[in-house]
């Protein structure tokens, strides 16, 4: 017997449950007349953000995430469409984290970010529903209380709860992403999950900003059990700020002596008939991890790179 | 000089001219942040541990550490003595230096010991050691792809969780650096 049958079979359990999950996730869109859509993995220009590393391929790129793509395709008169695909982000790799990873991408016309995180809620109860009568798989953390409300904080608030710095002062001293995993983090959806909302506009290029504070953006990330699950947001919809927005991450990265992207012209066109709207990226491998009880996204996917 | 790219559970660096050895690495980044590279630290001379998280841009000094053959010969109160091949010369190292090495050490064994700038300061093993399993429950037929564990004895005494498919008398490949059990091997 060959050792490798015998780490795929401790496996079994986590991948059945996974196969449930995302055929539950299927069914809970399709229920919501979403439309599942494919966009194509490799791309010329990921979307230009500060610290998301594209891999590249020949002389284009494996995406980042479908966002670009998808957003077209809402600005064609698409009103609810949905993606289950593979994403590739170069270096990035720990416990949390694998270079080719699941996602599962969402967007709903004349949503806006609140209006989806209640879909999100919704959508991951009734997952979570599913995954719950697999009974000898399925360990939900029992500490942590799945039924609605979840709670939801800024992240103002939360860096006022839990770091021993305010937002402001940590965004002067460009900790906030230290900050933010050191201290606050691990606090986040201990007990129920809870969705962190309004950003401040530097960590949000594409997401829509707050009209009576501008300084904030209207976006969100989904935490269960201190780990970040869904990213969201009322999307940006004006090609002119959007234009001005990828300026400012590309002139940042070229600062930093980063990959250059070109920018993506054919989507900021189509960024001219966007309706509002509302879109979340959502880490199935993750999910995975809270739902099995697992602290490695090794156990999560059959095959970590490291094995290939 | 390595950068943040390399670091990684063993690496070995030199910090306020000390090696320091990575004994905890985590890889973590928000969604849209940076990246972050936490470490646990170990100082490789006293044995005392730090945490420090460091960035994509920092650079770090690796520690200028070799190694040299040496025979084990015995243990001593908490010490354990070492000869020098070349000059016979006798070494020592305290049971904090040798560490988890322990769970690998048989007497009289060849293994390469540690110097930061001529001091002996531990034992370099190799990534993999193989050792025979010598005690173990018999193996209960059918039960092959289970994907289970049961925990065996080897050669110095240390207990490791083993498929159960593994039995007494067989010999397998140890990870030095995790403790755990990789593979058997044959003859």
């Amino acid at each position: 017997m060959r050792d490798e049958q015998f780490y795929l079979a401790r496996k079994s359990g986590n991948l059945r449950l996974r196969a449930v999950l995302i055929s539950s996730i299927r069914r809970f869109f399709e229920k919501h007349l979403f439309l599942e859509v494919e966009t194509p993995l490799c791309i010329p220009a990921p979307a230009p953000e500060e610290h998301i590393e594209a891999i590249p391929s020949e002389d284009w790129f494996l995406q980042t995430s479908p966002e670009l793509y998808m957003k077209r395709l809402m600005a064609a008169g698409y009103p609810r469409i949905f993606q289950i695909c593979k994403c590739f982000r170069a270096n990035e790799r720990g416990n949390r984290h694998l270079p080719e990873f699941t996602m599962l991408e969402w967007y709903v016309a004349q949503f806006d970010y609140h209006q989806l995180m209640d879909q999100c809620e919704t959508l991951l109860i009734d997952a979570f529903q599913s995954a719950k009568q697999m009974q000898s798989i399925a360990q939900l953390p029992s500490e942590i209380h799945f039924c609605s409300p979840w709670h939801r904080i800024t992240v103002a608030d939360a860096f006022m709860q839990y770091a021993p710095v305010s937002l402001e002062e940590a965004l002067e001293k460009n900790r906030f992403d230290e900050i933010l995993v050191e201290y606050v983090e691990p606090h986040l959806g201990k007990d129920r999950p809870l969705f962190l909302y309004d950003y401040p506009r530097s960590m949000a290029a594409l997401a829509k900003l707050k009209e009576d504070r501008p300084d904030i953006a209207e976006r969100f990330e989904l935490y269960i059990g201190g780990i970040e699950i869904a990213n969201g947001f009322s999307e940006l919809t004006d090609p002119v700020s959007q234009r001005r927005r990828f300026e400012e991450a590309l002139a940042f990265r070229a600062g930093e002596n980063r990959a250059k992207y070109p920018m993506p012209e054919p989507f900021l066109a189509a960024l001219e008939n966007l309706p509002p709207c509302a879109g979340i990226a959502l880490g199935i491998d993750r999910l995975i991890m809270i739902l099995t009880g697992t602290s490695t996204i090794d156990d999560v996917v059959a095959f970590p790179p490291e094995w290939l | 000089m390595y950068t943040a790219s390399d670091l990684r559970k063993g690496l070995r660096l030199k910090i306020d001219n000390e090696p320091y050895v990575i004994v905890e690495f985590n890889f973590v980044k928000p969604g849209k942040g940076q990246a972050l590279y936490r470490t646990k630290l170990k100082n490789m001379i006293n044995g005392n541990q730090f945490e420090r998280t460091f960035r994509s841009v920092d650079n770090f000094e690796p520690a200028d550490l070799r190694e040299k053959k040496m025979q084990y010969l015995y243990k001593e109160g908490d010490k354990f003595c070492f000869m020098d091949n070349e000059n016979y010369e006798q070494v020592y190292l305290t049971e904090d230096q040798v560490g988890d090495a322990v769970n690998f050490l048989l007497d009289n064994i060849e293994v390469e010991i540690l110097l930061f700038e001529d001091r002996p300061i531990g034992i370099s093993l190799p990534n993999f050691v193989e050792l025979f399993v010598t005690e173990a429950e018999p193996w209960a037929k059918g039960d092959t792809v289970s994907g289970a564990t049961k925990p065996v004895k080897v050669q110095t005494g240390y207990t490791i969780l083993v498929p159960t498919f593994v039995s007494e008398g067989e010999k397998i490949r140890i990870d030095t650096r995790t403790g755990e059990y990789l593979t058997r091997v044959k003859g």
